[in-house]
């Protein structure tokens, strides 16, 4: 978990607002109110979940239980260019695990990490669906098909 | 004439969006607007080749196709007629090109029903949907059949749930509709997470109104007005094809009030989940669209009874309702007679893996696992031998060379100790460490696990630290009883589908190889050459002619050598990434 301290700017929290109010400050839109957050500020950190769980009137509790279980939720920023290598099965046998070490070896960062000039940071996911790509690494919206450790620098140059 | 281009999520990765613009100025350039037509559709299907376009009427079909060759396809063939040779289909057992679709091996034992409009409509106009018959099976339910009438058609067809478990669809319907309540609920469960699967986001993406129509049909059979699609986040483009699709549903009178003047009320909303595995689950997935937590529990009471808010709730998978259209309008008698005894219709499956056509495919039950991956599937790539192929996911088993002529059916796979699970299917060959194997899905489901009940959380972490062991070579005998032991305790008493089938990839490798178990764990070696702590990368000396490429390409500078002369790889350095072997020209370097 973080322990980033982050001051929200009054305009932020009237953002965060107007999302809740958005889905009618339901609580059982919770899910959908962290999705618009996460879409908005790009991660969820605490004081962001605090004001949340005030405006839908459940526990600070409630909503970082559910941030936390949800793998698509984080309360860690991305990186500008947040790389991840999927891992689903059809992936995993055409050779996935190599591409992702050699993400790590070069970024030096481990995954679910931010590299320290908040360039990239890496994750996995499990199967886009594109498997007849496998294996497949995206790198914020663009996808690249069939890497091979060796074409993972080549990647890289590209946002550098 | 008309020219398909596919805007599935795997060609739209290799371009497809700027091949359909390319062809579109292309058309316009040569003032060909009124006589040929430009379509995005959803998947062909034959993901391996992508981009795929085909033209209409003559059925050719055009593989791997880039932006550039477009001016080429609208000179040659739009114009004159000339069928674009380089970019045909090349049939990989002689080798032929084959200019029409149907000659295709990849589709010639294909019987599409569920995707009987991917690849050719454009999903995101329901006049073309509305063309191929569509919505006119909620109109016949409306205006012909009771409630009732609607259930018994479903029940007599034999269709089944297409998600895995397999239960009787009309019978999970009946119940739900004799369950009085004020509200009721239709879900569609389209959190597919089995990773190597992709049947319900081809469905979505290609076909979304065959599944708003399917809903709307249910609700009226059950009594429902309103009906939730549960998808994950991770479909951004199934997400926008289903949002178009229920806008214009609802333009039509289609969705909304008084649904064609009949009196029947019946609208359909959208949930996202947010990556958990367990949220397929029927009861995590009412849970998570509550806004919770996505933790199961206990059934009964079963969702017909008390679902989402605590109202009788009717849970189907995509495919599962895909199917339902086409059984009203063609008689429950028609889709009975396709498929085994016990397993009615066809099913879908993602094909992948070691295999040379990836993707889509769409079979009767009851068709061969040979027939998929050797007819279908054009057989294993680079020419390997057959090893395994893995059905149902982490929840799932593997397939081996003995099962390649039963037909692959509900029953029949749960008796080869796996399942038919969503309808992934991975394809291994003799490359493939089988212990590795079941290691990867054990640490998917320790990830997944969502930890409510002990022997999940706690067990399958049990059962991925001794397959641990055992791919680093440091296992032993009694680790393999204990291996099964445990495995069988966790079926036996977790409290969901998550835990009851976790284990099956350790079992259902254990009981087909064995001996791979044993080779690791007795020899602390890996056959198949996959485990890095069990091999060793080694130069062969008198194969070494000293070129140095081996040395210069190691990250780590573990290899050491005079120039023409043999090198030396120092095995306490190497990270055993295979970039030596790879960078070789002599084959001097092997993996001991």
């Amino acid at each position: 978990m973080s322990h980033i301290k982050v001051e929200l700017k009054q305009e932020q929290v009237a953002k965060l607002k107007e999302i809740c109010k958005s889905f009618d400050n339901e609580a059982g839109e919770l899910i959908n109110v962290l999705h618009k957050t996460q879409e908005t500020f790009g991660y969820l950190p605490a004081e962001v979940q605090e004001v949340i769980a005030r405006e839908l009137n459940i526990s600070v509790a409630k909503v970082y239980g559910v941030v936390t279980f949800y793998s698509f939720f984080t309360m860690i920023p991305k990186g500008k260019h947040p790389i991840s290598i999927c891992t689903g099965t059809a992936c995993y046998v055409r050779g996935a695990e190599k591409v992702l070490d050699e993400f790590k070896r070069i970024l030096d960062v481990k995954v679910g990490e931010t590299s320290p000039d908040g360039k990239f940071s890496l994750s996995c996911l499990r199967c886009v669906g594109a498997c007849g790509l496998a294996p497949v690494v995206s790198v914020g919206e663009k996808i690249y098909g069939r890497v091979s450790p060796d074409g993972v620098k080549d990647i890289l140059k590209e946002y550098e | 004439m008309h020219l398909l281009v596919c805007g599935g999520t795997g060609c739209r990765a290799s371009a497809s969006d700027s091949i359909i613009e390319k062809f579109k100025t292309e058309i316009a350039a040569k003032g060909l607007e009124n006589d040929v037509q430009v379509i995005l559709t959803g998947c062909f299907g034959f993901c391996e080749k992508g981009p795929i376009v085909k033209v209409l009427p003559d059925n050719t079909f055009y593989t791997q196709v880039k932006p550039e060759d477009v001016a080429e396809i609208v000179a040659e063939h739009v114009i004159k007629g000339r069928k674009v040779n380089r970019l045909l289909y090349i049939d990989p057992t002689n080798q032929e090109k084959i200019s029409d679709a149907k000659h295709m091996g990849f589709y010639r034992k294909q019987i599409r029903i569920a995707l009987r409009n991917c690849g050719v409509i454009n999903p995101e106009n329901v006049d073309e949907y509305i063309a191929r018959d569509g919505y006119h099976a909620i109109g016949k339910v409306l205006k012909e059949y009771t409630p009732a009438q609607t259930i018994d058609i479903i029940k007599k067809s034999g269709l089944r749930g297409r998600g895995g478990g397999g239960f009787p669809t009309g019978l999970k319907w009946e119940i739900a509709s004799k369950n009085a309540a004020d509200q009721k609920y239709v879900v569609c469960n389209a959190d597919e997470g089995d990773p190597g699967a992709f049947m319900d986001r081809s469905v979505l993406e290609g076909d979304p109104h065959s599944v708003l129509e399917a809903m709307a049909i249910c609700g009226y059979c059950i009594g429902a007005t309103q009906g939730v699609i549960y998808i994950r986040a991770e479909y951004p483009l199934a997400i926008t094809r289903l949002k178009i699709a229920i806008k214009q549903a609802r333009e039509y009178g289609l969705l909304g009030k008084d649904i064609m003047g009949s009196g029947f009320d019946f609208d359909i909303t959208l949930r996202y989940g947010a990556g958990a595995f367990v949220c397929g689950e029927e009861t995590s997935l009412i849970h998570s669209m509550e806004g919770l937590r996505g933790e199961p529990t206990n059934k009964p009471p079963f969702p017909a009874e008390s679902g989402y808010l605590g109202k009788p709730t009717n849970v189907n998978n995509v495919e599962t309702f895909a199917s339902v259209p086409v059984i009203i309008l063609k008689g429950a008698d028609w889709f009975s007679s396709i498929g085994t005894e016990k397993s009615k219709g066809t099913k879908v499956f993602a094909l992948a893996g070691k295999i040379n056509n990836v993707g889509l495919i769409e079979v009767p039950m009851g068709t061969t696992l040979r027939e998929v991956i050797f007819e279908i599937g054009g057989g294993i790539k680079n020419g390997k031998k057959f090893k395994a192929a893995q059905t149902g996911g982490p929840s799932g088993g593997c397939l081996t060379e003995k099962h390649l002529d039963t037909p692959i059916d509900f029953d029949n796979l749960i008796a080869a100790g796996s399942m038919m699970g969503s309808g992934g299917m991975i394809v291994m060959d003799e490359d493939d460490c089988m212990v590795s194997i079941a290691k990867f899905f054990l640490e998917f489901t320790v990830e997944e696990s969502c930890g409510k009940c002990a022997p999940c959380r706690i067990g399958n972490k049990r059962l991925y630290e001794i397959l641990e062991r055992i791919t680093n070579g440091e296992g032993t005998m009694e680790e393999l009883e204990r291996l099964r032991n445990l495995s069988l305790v966790i079926k036996d008493t977790s409290l969901c589908g998550l835990g009851q089938t976790s284990p099956n990839p350790v079992l259902s490798t254990m009981d087909n190889f064995y001996n791979e178990y044993l080779a690791h764990v007795n020899d602390k070696k890996c056959p198949a050459g996959q485990c890095k702590s069990l091999m060793k990368y080694v130069v062969e000396p008198e194969a070494c002619v000293g070129c140095t490429a081996c040395a210069r390409n190691c990250p780590v500078n573990a290899i050491s050598g005079e120039r023409k002369k043999p090198h030396l790889i120092d095995t306490a350095i190497c990270i055993k990434c295979g970039a030596c072997i790879e960078k070789c020209k002599f084959n001097a370097i092997s993996i001991k």
